[in-house]
C-alpha cells in the first residue's frame, strides 16, 4: 500500500471511529435529537464531543512519542512510559488529590509541573550520554522514585475518598472529561507532537548508529532536546488530564511496521493516526462493557497490551537465537 | 586543496590515542591508514571527519569541525567500521538516507551509487536479508549516494569476499579518478599497496612512516608497526606481503 493511500485509509478510520465514538455510550441519544433543541443533544455536545476529541488527541500524542522513542533509542520495546515522565505526571496529580487541591487546574498543575521537574531529573542524569542504555537506565530509576513517592502519598492520604480517587484517577480513563480538561492539555499535546514531527530525518539516520548519524550533519543534540521536551510535553498532558494509558505507544508502531516498513520517519504520522483510532476504539469498547459503571481506559489498554509485550519479547528472544 | 591533520593529539577517557600526527590527504588519491589494533586508525579517521573534537584538522585550509555540519555532510563521506543497521529497511530506504545533507531526492545519484556496488538487484529486499559481504557494499553505496568530494571508509573490505574485494577497490580507485579524494582503513598489507597511492603507517597513535607504498611498506617498517616479520614478493600487481611469526 503507497503512504498516501495508508494515510487517507488511517485519517479515514479515524473519522469513522470518531463518529462512532459520539453515538456510543449508557445513555441512547436518537439521531433527530441531534438537529432539534433536545435537551439530551447536551450529552453529545458536552459530554461525547470533548470526549471523543481527547481520546484522538491522546492516542495520537501516544503513537506518536511511541514511534519517535523507539526510533530515538533504536529499541523496539520502548514506549512513552520508558523516560519515567508519566509516573511523574503522575505523582504531581495525586499529590493534588491527596493534598486536596484536585479542583479547577489543580491536578493538572501538579501533575505537569512533576513531569517538568521529572523532565530537568532526566536531563541531569543523561547529561553528555550518548548510549539509549542511559537513557532507559534513567527513566527506570525515574519511574522508580516517582511510583515509590505516589505510593508513599497514597499511605498519607488524609480519608479513604482522597485514596479511592487516587487509585480511581491512576487508573487512567476519559470518563467525565470534558471541555475544560480538552482546553487545558491540547495546546501542550499539540506543541509536544509538531516538536516530534521534526524528528523523522534524524531518526532515519540515526538507524545508521551514532557517527554515521552525525557524519550526516544530523546533530544529536538537538534531536534529544525534541524527543525529551516532545515527548515529555505530550506524555506529561495526557497523563494529567486522564490518568496513566499505557501501550499505546508501544503497540501502535509495532501494528504499523509490517505495513508500513521499518524506516522511522514513515512511521511517525501513521503512528499518530493509528493511536488516535486504537484509543477511540478501545474508549468506545470500554463504554459498552455491560454494568452501569465503565472500564478504565488504562486497564483495558493493559489488557490489551501486556499479552501484546509478552508476544514481542518472545518474538525478539526467537529472533536473537536465530 | 587537501584535508590535513597537523600535529594532532587526542585522548579518549583518559588514554592518548593519536599523539602529535600529521598527515595530508590529497584529492584524486587513495590514501590507506595502516597500523596494528589500537594503532588510533579509526580515530584518525574520526578526527578527519569531525566525529571526535580534534584541533589541528583543516580541509582546504578551514577548520573541519568549525565547517556547518550540513555542508560538511556534503562534502565529507563517512563510512563506520560499524555495519550495524537498527532497522530493517529497505536496502534502497537505506542507500537513499546518503542523500540527507542535500534534503533528500538525488534518485539519480541513489541508482548511479547502488550500480556502483553491484547492489542495485538488492535495492528490494530488506536489510536483514542480506549476508554480511551485501550490507557491507549497500553500506559503502550509502555514502557513495551523497556524492561527497571526500570519502573516509573505516575498513570497507571487511567481510567481502576476493571478487567482491577486488570490485571495491577498483571502485575507490575509480572514485580517486573523478577527483574524489579517498582515505581507507586496511589491514590487508597487500591489498593497500596494491590499491593506495599514498600510506599512512600508524603504531601506538604515532605516524611510523607516511609516502608511498614502496616507501612505507619496508619489511623493517611493518616488523616495527605490526611485530611480525614480512617477507615482500615481488608480483607484477604490485608486491605480496607474506607475514610469519617472529622467530
Amino acid at each position: 500500500m503507497s503512504p498516501l493511500r495508508l494515510h487517507v485509509a488511517l485519517a479515514m478510520l479515524v473519522v469513522l471511529l470518531f463518529a462512532a465514538s459520539l453515538t456510543i455510550g449508557k445513555a441512547s441519544v436518537p439521531l433527530d435529537a441531534w438537529w432539534s433543541a433536545d435537551p439530551r443533544f447536551a450529552i453529545i455536545a458536552e459530554l461525547r464531543l470533548p470526549r471523543a476529541a481527547l481520546a484522538t488527541l491522546l492516542g495520537a500524542s501516544l503513537g506518536l512519542s511511541g514511534a519517535v522513542l523507539q526510533g530515538w533509542l533504536r529499541n523496539p520495546l520502548a514506549d512513552p512510559g520508558v523516560l519515567g515522565v508519566s509516573s511523574a505526571a503522575a505523582l504531581g496529580a495525586v499529590a493534588a488529590i491527596v493534598l486536596g487541591q484536585a479542583g479547577g487546574w489543580g491536578i493538572f498543575a501538579a501533575a505537569m509541573a512533576c513531569a517538568a521537574g521529572g523532565l530537568a531529573l532526566l536531563a541531569a542524569l543523561t547529561w553528555r550520554a550518548e548510549t539509549p542504555a542511559a537513557f532507559v537506565l534513567a527513566g527506570t530509576v525515574l519511574a522508580s522514585l516517582a511510583a515509590a513517592l505516589t505510593a508513599f502519598l497514597i499511605s498519607l492520604a488524609p480519608d479513604p475518598y482522597a485514596v479511592a480517587a487516587a487509585i480511581d484517577w491512576l487508573m487512567g480513563a476519559l470518563t467525565d472529561r470534558g471541555v475544560e480538561d480538552l482546553m487545558q492539555a491540547a495546546p501542550f499535546m499539540v506543541a509536544g507532537c509538531a516538536l516530534l514531527l521534526l524528528t523523522g530525518r534524524s531518526l532515519d539516520a540515526l538507524t545508521l548508529g551514532t557517527d554515521a548519524a552525525r557524519s550526516l550533519g544530523i546533530s544529536l543534540s538537538r534531536l534529544q532536546l525534541l524527543v525529551i521536551a516532545g515527548a515529555g510535553l505530550c506524555v506529561g498532558a495526557g497523563v494529567a488530564v486522564t490518568g496513566v494509558v499505557g501501550f499505546v505507544g508501544l503497540v501502535v508502531p509495532h501494528l504499523l511496521r509490517p505495513v508500513i516498513g521499518a524506516r522511522p520517519s514513515a512511521l511517525l504520522v501513521p503512528s499518530a493516526l493509528g493511536g488516535a483510532a486504537l484509543v477511540l476504539a478501545a474508549d468506545a469498547l470500554c463504554r459498552l462493557a455491560p454494568g452501569a459503571g465503565e472500564v478504565r481506559l488504562g486497564v483495558a489498554m493493559a489488557l490489551i497490551g501486556a499479552p501484546f509485550f509478552l508476544a514481542l519479547l518472545l518474538g525478539e528472544r526467537g529472533r536473537s537465537w536465530r | 586543496m587537501a584535508l590535513s591533520a597537523r600535529n594532532l593529539s587526542l585522548a579518549l577517557g583518559g588514554r592518548p590515542v593519536l599523539d602529535a600526527v600529521s598527515a595530508t590527504f590529497v584529492p584524486g588519491r587513495v590514501t590507506a591508514i595502516l597500523g596494528a589494533n589500537g594503532a588510533g586508525k579509526s580515530t584518525l579517521l574520526r578526527a578527519l571527519a569531525a566525529l571526535v573534537p580534534a584541533a589541528g584538522v583543516t580541509l582546504d585550509g578551514s577548520d573541519v569541525a568549525g565547517l556547518d555540519p550540513r555542508e560538511r555532510a556534503r562534502t565529507i563521506g563517512y563510512l563506520p567500521q560499524d555495519a550495524a543497521v537498527h532497522w530493517n529497511m529497505r536496502v534502497r530506504d537505506l542507500v537513499a538516507l546518503g542523500r540527507l545533507p542535500h534534503g533528500g531526492g538525488g534518485d539519480a545519484a541513489v541508482d548511479a551509487a547502488l550500480a556502483a556496488t553491484d547492489t542495485i538487484a538488492l535495492a528490494p529486499r530488506t536489510v536483514r536479508s542480506l549476508s554480511g559481504g551485501e550490507r557491507a557494499r549497500v553500506l559503502l553505496a550509502r555514502v557513495l549516494a551523497g556524492e561527497p568530494r571526500w570519502l573516509l571508509a573505516d575498513e570497507p573490505l571487511a567481510s567481502l569476499d576476493p571478487l567482491h574485494q577486488l570490485q571495491t577497490l577498483a571502485l575507490l580507485r575509480a572514485a580517486a579518478g573523478r577527483g574524489m579524494g579517498v582515505v581507507v582503513v586496511l589491514h590487508d598489507l597487500t591489498l593497500a599497496a596494491r590499491i593506495a597511492d599514498d600510506i599512512v603507517l600508524l603504531k601506538d597513535g604515532r605516524v611510523l612512516g607516511s609516502g608511498t607504498p614502496g616507501q612505507v611498506l619496508t619489511e623493517t617498517r611493518i616488523a616495527v608497526g605490526y611485530g611480525i616479520e614480512a617477507t615482500l614478493v615481488a608480483h607484477p600487481d604490485g608486491p605480496v606481503i607474506v607475514p610469519r611469526l617472529p622467530i
